[in-house]
């Protein structure tokens, strides 16, 4: 069973401004090992909130979406980031099949869009961010869900 | 010689065997060639992207088809990246098992170097130097093709491929995923003018593209009118405007600025019959000559990777029996013939 949060808060990103403040506050508090899910509708913004966080990271590369690719990796600022998209899958087994198995270890930080895809197979997430897209600009609700998530968001919730 | 081709990168097995006098002999997919016998009558909708079930029924059929046998095979080329690790190593480690066993040669060749060669397959190929539009659900890029292994990037998206903002679109318009065709259909139903979508980066000074703000207009304009038949195919149709005007305006960019008269149209959005029809029409004017490699050369097939094997193993010889993969793999690292 998961245990009960103690951290949940809600963002108001009214523009890329916004998603961009938010990315580099994640982005300081990034610890190797840990599990993020990004959850929320087509265009609600999560590749745009990833790349906002590399950004802050120093990646001054292109963040392309990894919905073709399935998985983006990412070496900056002696971190080893995969970006995850799981949109394609029809199947959570997929996820298995795929072999994502071996990037969800102690040394990575895994950026999950679209985890409920690999429902069920998918490590927990740490944190949990639901983007809800408002009349304008996002809605951000970010999550702790395990001791080490949760150590990531302390501060950050008022 | 006798080159097979594996192409395992993404979600397509693709197997091919080209010759060098007699050119493709064969070419096959797991999508097109019925090996229902394989699979005990069902084909696995499960784990499309799993290669290792698929592969050695597909060399055999494709041996088959090109009425040889797997001992005629002189080398074998394999996609070395980029592309999912996992899905890499497949189409790899089976090269080299097959090499190793038949004693020949193995080649690790560059995903996008196939897709830039294979209009070269074509009956009139295009000559050096050609540019090189790459439209697909995976990418979105201007290269400048000067020959084997001279490749410049010009431009590329910045965020979603075209194909990706197609089939993207058309789920929040309601038409399923991947729906991209489909959307096409839609559009062509639509009133032009009615609504108008932004053309990101149409002015932006460079080659490069982004798609994904477009999602947020659509989205916009279908919370704001009734989801009812006609406004969504207005709304598809503005939105295949908005893509169609920034590919044609930025693909002629690069032709006018490299002063290279052929274009090469490539990818799965390539057979979008606006794209084709504003691009044609454009290009005539300017006395620019477009290519539109057929379908099956466009999306990921291990013709390609056969044929830009074969270009290279003509100039190497290479005993090497080591395989490896690389999910990244910069264009720019390879080397010239």
């Amino acid at each position: 069973m998961h245990r009960r949060n103690h951290i949940q808060f809600t963002r108001y990103l009214r523009d890329e401004a916004a998603t961009n403040a938010l990315g580099a506050e994640l982005a300081a508090r990034l610890e190797p090992g840990l599990i993020i899910y990004l959850c929320g509708d087509l265009g609600a913004g999560k590749t745009a909130l990833t790349r906002a966080i590399l950004r802050a990271l120093g990646f001054v590369g292109k963040v392309k979406s990894p919905t073709y690719t399935l998985v983006e990796p990412y070496e900056v600022s002696r971190l080893n980031l995969y970006h995850f998209d799981f949109y394609r899958f029809n199947d959570p087994h997929e996820w298995l099949d795929a072999g994502f198995r071996d990037y969800f270890n102690a040394e990575s930080i895994c950026l999950v869009e679209w985890p409920e895809k690999a429902d069920g197979l998918l490590p927990p997430a740490d944190v949990r961010i639901l983007l809800e897209i408002q009349d304008v600009g996002r809605m951000a609700d970010i999550t702790a869900e395990t001791k080490k998530g949760e150590q990531c968001l302390q501060r950050m919730a008022q | 010689m006798l080159t097979l081709g594996i192409e395992t990168s993404c979600d397509e097995t693709g197997i091919a065997l080209y010759h060098g006098e007699r050119g493709l002999l064969a070419h096959a997919l797991h999508s097109q060639v019925a090996m229902h016998a394989e699979y005990g009558g069902v084909v696995p909708e499960l784990a499309s992207r799993d290669h290792i079930r698929r592969i050695v029924p597909l060399i055999r059929e494709t041996v088959k088809m090109a009425a040889c046998e797997l001992s005629d095979v002189d080398a074998i080329a394999y996609t070395q990246g980029p592309g999912l690790a996992g899905a890499l190593l497949v189409g790899a480690s089976v090269a080299a098992a097959l090499a190793y066993a038949l004693n020949i040669p193995t080649l690790g060749v560059h995903h996008l170097e196939g897709h830039l060669l294979s209009p070269l397959l074509e009956e009139n190929p295009p000559a050096f130097t050609f540019i090189a539009l790459l439209v697909s659900g995976g990418h979105t890029q201007l290269m400048e093709v000067g020959g084997v292994g001279r490749y410049a990037l010009l431009g590329e998206t910045l965020d979603d491929a075209a194909g990706e903002a197609f089939d993207k679109t058309a789920k929040l318009l309601g038409l399923g995923y991947p729906g991209g065709p489909a959307l096409s259909k839609l559009a062509e139903q639509g009133t032009p003018g009615r609504f108008k979508l932004p053309r990101p980066m149409i002015n932006s000074g460079d080659l490069n593209f982004s798609f994904s703000g477009l999602k947020t207009a659509v989205l916009t304009l279908a919370r704001k009118h009734a989801p009812d038949e006609a406004s969504r195919a207005d709304i598809a149709r503005a939105f295949q405007e908005a893509i169609v005007e920034v590919l044609t305006v930025k693909a002629l960019a690069a032709v006018q600025q490299t002063g290279h008269r052929r274009l090469v149209v490539a990818g799965g959005v390539g057979a979008n019959r606006q794209l084709r029809a504003q691009l044609s029409g454009a290009a005539q004017r300017q006395g620019i000559d477009v290519y539109y490699p057929k379908l099956e050369f466009c999306t990921d097939n291990g013709a390609m990777i056969a044929f830009a094997g074969a270009q290279r193993l003509r100039h190497l010889n290479t005993q090497d029996r080591r395989f490896n993969v690389r999910a990244r793999w910069e264009l720019n690292q390879l080397e010239a013939v």
